[in-house]
C-alpha cells in the first residue's frame, strides 16, 4: 500500500498523546461507542494509491470521455476563461480559507465578495446582492420563497414556460415541500405571454412571477407591462438572467423587477459537467431584510480604516434557526471570486465584445443553416443573442450526426426543436464546418 | 499580513483593458431592438491584466487559510487540502464537458460517480448516494425532502414534524422549515446527550423523523443511539444523520449501522476539498435501501451537483484507500482529546470524559474580572489567538453554553502544532488573569482591528456604488 | 439598574403597554433593550395587520441576535413607529419613548393579564 503523506503523527507522537490523555491505545478513545457499532473487518474500498497512481488513474478516466466542440447552451455556456482567473483563484489564501467569520484575518475574502456584490448590482441595476447562491436554479427557488415571504397571504408563484427546464424542475421541487403552489405561464410566439400573465394575476393569489430575460429559445423577451401588472397585485417580479447578456440587454432594474437571479457560469466559469457554478441574487433595497445568504458590508475598524464584515446576519440560520429566510450557509464563494476577476478583466467593453462575437456567430450560423433548406425558422423575427432554436426537417437525429463529427450541437428541446449556441470560443471555421456536415446529410 | 486598501473599481482608468479576444470574422448581426437594449451605463472596472493580478494577490495576503496555519474551527473540519486533488479536478478532459452530454459520451465521468457512490456507501453503511446537493445545508434540505417523499409515497400524510436536538447546527431547524416541516426541539441532558425520556413523549404518528449528528455538536457520542433509533423507528419515523461530524467516525463507525436512514456528507469537510472562503462545497446525500426509490423525484440543483468538488474528494478517497481510513478518524479524535486534556485546568470544561473530533469549553476559568474591568470573554480569547498566528475556534456555538469555544484540530496537524496552540492558549489564559484589557483590545497584530459591526448593520453599505 | 416606569403595563416577554383610550401603545422595556445591546433593526408589522396577544408581531435585531416581539394585546395595528426604520438606536436611547406599534384593542380585558411596574420589577429581579 502507498503511504499517506497528509498524516504527520509518528508512533512516538501518538504514544505521548495517549499518555497525556491517560489511555492505552487509540481504540480506547472510542470506549463510549457501543461495541456493536464498531466496524469490524476491512472496509470495501480499494487499496490506497500513490500520487503517481492517482494521476495515472485520472488520466485514464479523462481519456474515456469524448471531447466535442460545444454548440449548446441551455443554461451552461462555453465562454472563454482567461488564464489569470484559475491562477489567482488557486492562491491558497483564497482557496483554503473558511467562510470569513474572523474578519480581521479574512479581509481578502470579504473585499472580493464586496466587489462581486458591486459588480452584480451594476449588471442587474438592483440595489443589494448577496455573497452568492449554489447555482441559477436554486437561486430561482430562493426567489420563489422570498416572493412568498415578501407578500404574505399570497400562496402561488408563476413560472414562465420559457424558463429553462432545469430551473422549472428545481423551483417546483422546492415549492412542493415548502408548500407553495406553482402556476405555469404559457408562451406566445416564443415569449412569456402578457395576456396569460394578466389572466393569472386576476386570481388574486399570486405572490411572485419568475420570467427569463433571455429565454430557453434564446429569445430576448419583451417584458413591457409586466411589472405594472404584477405590482398592481402587490406581487414581485423576478427576472431570471444570463448575467453576461446583461451587458447588452435591458436590465432587471430597467424592467422594474424586484429580484434578479441567474447563474454566473456564463461569466467565464468552465462547463465542468455542470459544476461548481455560482448562483446570484440581487434585490431592490425594500426586500433586503428578506434576502437569503451572506452579505458583506463596509464599515470602519477602531483606527477608522475602511474594512469589510459579514453583516445583516440576524436574517441567517445560525441566529434565526427555524425562522430564518433560508438554510443556506456555505455558498460558492470561490466561484464568486472567479466571476469577479472575470468581470475585472473584461470590463464593460470586453463583456460587450463577448456578446457581439457570440451574437454575430450565432446569427451567421442560423442564416447558414436556414440556407441549407433543412430547417424551418420557428420564431422568425424574434431577437436573440448567442442561442437560437430551429425545426429540423431532415431525417434521423441531427444531434447524433454532429456528435460523430466532433460537435455537441442541435440539442433537442421538449417541442422537438433543435437548439444551437455560439460563443466567442467557436471560430468561423468551426461554424462553417458544422454547416458543411449538415449539408452533407 | 498587511493592510491593503484598494477596491478594484478604484484602479479603473477609462480605456484600459485586461482582455484579449479573437478578431470578429462574422458579418455584423442585427442589434437587439432599442426597446430591449440596456439603457444604463455599465460601470465595471477598466483595468489591465497586471493590475488585476497585483490587486487580487494583495487581497489574498489579508487572508488566513489552512495553508497559512492551524485552523481549529469547530464543526468545520479544516483539514489539509491535498494539492494533487486540485490538479485532477482541473484536467481539461473533465472541465470541457457540457452537463447535457449523454452518458455514453462521458463514461469517465459516470465511472467517477459510480465509484464515489460505492466508496461512500462502504464508508457510511448507506445504500446509495445522490450527488446533486452543493453544500451541507443543501444536503440536509435534500435529505429532509427524501424523508417527506418516503412518507408521501406510503400515503402517510400526517407526518409534519421533525425532532431536532437543542444542540443541533443552526442549519438543521432552518432546513426543516424550508422543507415545510415543523421543528420540535428535544432537550439535552447535563451530560450533553439527548434526553431520551424527554424524547419519548414527543414521538407519535405526526413525526416524520429526527435529525441528529453523532458525535453531537459538543463532540460527544450519543451513547443511547440504539434506543433512540428503535424509539423513532417504532413510531414510523426516520433517522437523519447530519454528516458535518463524520470525521471522527471515518474507518471506525458507520452511520448506517447505527440505524440512520438518511445522511449527508460534507465533502469540503470530511473529504478534504478546500472550502474556498465559503464554497464551493458538495453535500451528497446517502439513503438506506428503502428510500432509494424516492431519489428521482427530488431535483435540487441544475445539473449533476458540484462535479469539480466530487472529483477532488474522489482523488482523496483513492489516496486513503481502505488502509488509511481508520487513521483519519482515530488521529482526529486523538488530537482533540490531547488539546482538551492539556487545557482543561485553565478553560472550563463543562462535560468531562472522552470526546470525539472536537470539544467545547465554556470560557476561561479565571477571566480576570476585577473592580470595574469586565472579564475576558470567549470573543476576546478568539481575537487574541489571531495575534498569535492561529485561526480562532468556533465561538458562541453550540448555544448550550454562554461562552462556548469549540475546538476541532483534525488529523492533519502535527503534535508540534498542537503543542504550540496549547502553549498560546495557556498564555492567553494567563494574560486574561493578569490584565483582561489586553484581550478586550485584541487583535493587535492583524491587518485591521475590530470593526464597527453595529454601524455596518444599521447603515448598510453593501456595494461600491453606495460610497460614491 | 434598568428603568421601570410606573403606570405602564408589562408583559413577561418584556414589552410595555401604555393605554390611550382603546389603543395600546407598545414598546420594549429598558431591561429588554439592555439585554439586546446595540439594536440594529426593528422588524415591524404593517398598519391594518392583525396581532394577537402572546403571538409574535415583529423582531428586534442586534449584530449577533434576533429577538421576537410578542404582542401583549390582541387587535389591529393602527400605527407603526416608522422613525425606527432608520434610527433603531432610539430604542436603546429611550426605550419608553421609542414606542413600536399602536394597537386598537379588540379585547381590553387582556390588559388584566399583564404585570404592573412592581410585578415587572419582581420579574426581572435586578
Amino acid at each position: 500500500m502507498a503511504s499517506l503523506p497528509y498524516l504527520p503523527q509518528t508512533q512516538a507522537d501518538v504514544q505521548a498523546m495517549l499518555d497525556r490523555i491517560g489511555v492505552n491505545k487509540l481504540e480506547d478513545l472510542y470506549s463510549d461507542v457501543p461495541a456493536q457499532f464498531l466496524h469490524k473487518g476491512a472496509y470495501a474500498l480499494p487499496d490506497a494509491l500513490s500520487e503517481q497512481e492517482i494521476r495515472d488513474y485520472f488520466a485514464s478516466l479523462e481519456a474515456m470521455n469524448t471531447r466535442l466542440k460545444v454548440f449548446v447552451g441551455q443554461g451552461a455556456y462555453d465562454h472563454y476563461t482567461p488564464s489569470v482567473i484559475p491562477y489567482l483563484c488557486s492562491r491558497s489564501e483564497f482557496l483554503t480559507a473558511y467562510t470569513p467569520y474572523q474578519c480581521e484575518i479574512s479581509q481578502g475574502t470579504l473585499r472580493y465578495i464586496f466587489e462581486y456584490q458591486s459588480m452584480l448590482c451594476e449588471l442587474t441595476g438592483l440595489d443589494v446582492c448577496n455573497a452568492s447562491m449554489y447555482d441559477g436554479p436554486t437561486a430561482a427557488a430562493e426567489a420563489m420563497k422570498m416572493a412568498i415571504a415578501c407578500t404574505r397571504k399570497k400562496t402561488r408563484v408563476l413560472l414562465s414556460a420559457t424558463l429553462l427546464p432545469h430551473v422549472v424542475e428545481v423551483v417546483k421541487t422546492y415549492a412542493k415541500f415548502h408548500g407553495v403552489e406553482i402556476g405555469m405561464l404559457q408562451a406566445d410566439g416564443g415569449q412569456t405571454s402578457l395576456s396569460a400573465l394578466k389572466a393569472e394575476l386576476a386570481k388574486d393569489d399570486v405572490a411572485g412571477v419568475i420570467v427569463p430575460s433571455v429565454n430557453r429559445f434564446g429569445i430576448v423577451e419583451d417584458h413591457s407591462g409586466f411589472a405594472d401588472a404584477i405590482h398592481a397585485q402587490k406581487a414581485v417580479l423576478v427576472e431570471y438572467c444570463d448575467p453576461s447578456a446583461l451587458a447588452v440587454v435591458k436590465t432587471p432594474a430597467e424592467w422594474d423587477a424586484d429580484i434578479a437571479v441567474g447563474d454566473g457560469q456564463s461569466l467565464g466559469l468552465p462547463l465542468c459537467y455542470g459544476g461548481p457554478y455560482v448562483g446570484f441574487m440581487t434585490v431592490k433595497k425594500d426586500h433586503m431584510r428578506k434576502m437569503p445568504g451572506r452579505i458583506v458590508g463596509q464599515t470602519t475598524d477602531k483606527e477608522g480604516r475602511r474594512v469589510f464584515v459579514l453583516t445583516l446576519q440576524a436574517r441567517e440560520q445560525h441566529i434565526k434557526r427555524e425562522k430564518a429566510t433560508s438554510n443556506i450557509c456555505s455558498n460558492e464563494s470561490l466561484m464568486a471570486l472567479w466571476v469577479t476577476i472575470y468581470l475585472s478583466l473584461m470590463g464593460p467593453q470586453g463583456l460587450k465584445e463577448v456578446n457581439k462575437l457570440s451574437s454575430d456567430g450565432a446569427h451567421y450560423l442560423k442564416a447558414e443553416l436556414l440556407k441549407t433548406g433543412q430547417f424551418e425558422d420557428v420564431f422568425p423575427g424574434q431577437p436573440f443573442l448567442k442561442e437560437f432554436v430551429l425545426k429540423y426537417k431532415g431525417a434521423g437525429s441531427l444531434q447524433e450526426k454532429l456528435e460523430k463529427a466532433g460537435y455537441f450541437a442541435a440539442y433537442p428541446t421538449e417541442e422537438g426543436y433543435v437548439s444551437f449556441c455560439v460563443t466567442e470560443k467557436r471560430s468561423k471555421e468551426d461554424v462553417d464546418r458544422l454547416v458543411s456536415i449538415v449539408k452533407e446529410g | 499580513m498587511k493592510y491593503y486598501d484598494k477596491l478594484i473599481f478604484e484602479l479603473s482608468q477609462e480605456g484600459r483593458c485586461g482582455y484579449s479576444l479573437p478578431v470578429n470574422k462574422y458579418p455584423a448581426a442585427p442589434e437587439v431592438p432599442s426597446a430591449l437594449k440596456r439603457q444604463s451605463a455599465l460601470r465595471l472596472p477598466q483595468v489591465s491584466e497586471p493590475d488585476v493580478v497585483r490587486h487580487y494577490t494583495n487581497l489574498s495576503q489579508m487572508n488566513f487559510g489552512v495553508d497559512t496555519g492551524f485552523y481549529p474551527l469547530g464543526s468545520c473540519t479544516m483539514k489539509y487540502n491535498p494539492k494533487i486533488n486540485e490538479e485532477m479536478a482541473a484536467l481539461p478532459g473533465f472541465n470541457c464537458l457540457h452537463p447535457l452530454m449523454k452518458d455514453e459520451l462521458v463514461p469517465g465521468v459516470k465511472k467517477v460517480y459510480e465509484e464515489m457512490n460505492k466508496a461512500l456507501a462502504a464508508i457510511t453503511g448507506m445504500h446509495t448516494f445522490t450527488f446533486a446537493p452543493c453544500a451541507g445545508a443543501h444536503g440536509e434540505l435534500t435529505g429532509l425532502m427524501l424523508m417527506r417523499q418516503y412518507h408521501l409515497n406510503r400515503g402517510d400524510l400526517a407526518r409534519t414534524k421533525v425532532i431536532v436536538p437543542d444542540s443541533a447546527h443552526g442549519t438543521n431547524p432552518a432546513s426543516a422549515a424550508v422543507c415545510g416541516l415543523e421543528v420540535v426541539e428535544v432537550k439535552s441532558l447535563e451530560n450533553g446527550r439527548i434526553d431520551v425520556e424527554a424524547l419519548k413523549p414527543l414521538l407519535g404518528p405526526d413525526i416524520a423523523g429526527i435529525m441528529m449528528t453523532n458525535p453531537n455538536t459538543l463532540g460527544l457520542f450519543e451513547t443511547q443511539i440504539q434506543e433512540i433509533a428503535s424509539l423513532v423507528h417504532g413510531v414510523g419515523g426516520l433517522l437523519y444523520y447530519d454528516g458535518a461530524n463524520m470525521n471522527p467516525l471515518m474507518g471506525v463507525v458507520r452511520p448506517g449501522d447505527m440505524g440512520f436512514d438518511i445522511m449527508h456528507l460534507n465533502l469540503h469537510k470530511t473529504f478534504s476539498t478546500p472550502h474556498g472562503g465559503g464554497g464551493p462545497g458538495s453535500g451528497p446525500v446517502g439513503v438506506a435501501k428503502h428510500l432509494v426509490d424516492c431519489i428521482p423525484a427530488i431535483k435540487v440543483s441544475g445539473f449533476h451537483g458540484n462535479f469539480g468538488v466530487i472529483l477532488r474528494a474522489y482523488a482523496y478517497i483513492l489516496s486513503l484507500g481502505k488502509d488509511h481510513l481508520q487513521k483519519v478518524g482515530q488521529y482526529a479524535v486523538l488530537g482533540a482529546n490531547y488539546i482538551k486534556e492539556c487545557l482543561k485546568d485553565v478553560y472550563k470544561l463543562p462535560i468531562e470524559g472522552v470526546c470525539k473530533h472536537e470539544f467545547v469549553f465554556d470560557g476561561l476559568i479565571n477571566d480576570g474580572a476585577h473592580d470595574d474591568v469586565p472579564g475576558a470573554t470567549t470573543l476576546d480569547v478568539a481575537k487574541r489567538l489571531l495575534d498569535y498566528g492561529f485561526h480562532a475556534p468556533t465561538i458562541y456555538f453550540p448555544l448550550l453554553f454562554h461562552q462556548a469555544l469549540m475546538i476541532e484540530p483534525t488529523e492533519t496537524e502535527s503534535k508540534e502544532t498542537l503543542d504550540a496552540f496549547i502553549e498560546v492558549m495557556r498564555k492567553i489564559a494567563a494574560e486574561a488573569a493578569e490584565d483582561p484589557m489586553i484581550l478586550h483590545e485584541a487583535p493587535h497584530n492583524t491587518p485591521i482591528s475590530r470593526p464597527d459591526e453595529t454601524t455596518a448593520a444599521r447603515n448598510p453599505i453593501l456595494k461600491f456604488q453606495d460610497t460614491l | 439598574m434598568s428603568k421601570i416606569l410606573e403606570g405602564l403595563k408589562y408583559s413577561e416577554s418584556h414589552e410595555w403597554v401604555k393605554v390611550e383610550g382603546g389603543v395600546a401603545v407598545v414598546g420594549v422595556s429598558d431591561f429588554a433593550q439592555k439585554e439586546m445591546g446595540d439594536i440594529t433593526y426593528v422588524d415591524m408589522p404593517e398598519v391594518d395587520d392583525e396581532v394577537e396577544a402572546g403571538e409574535e408581531f415583529g423582531a428586534l435585531e442586534s449584530v449577533k441576535a434576533s429577538s421576537e416581539l410578542i404582542s401583549p394585546v390582541s387587535g389591529t395595528v393602527v400605527e407603526v413607529n416608522s422613525e425606527l426604520e432608520d434610527t433603531p438606536e432610539k430604542v436603546n436611547e429611550d426605550a419608553y419613548g421609542a414606542w413600536i406599534i399602536k394597537v386598537k384593542m379588540s379585547d381590553p380585558s387582556e390588559l388584566d393579564n399583564l404585570l404592573d411596574a412592581a410585578g415587572y420589577k419582581a420579574l426581572i429581579k435586578e
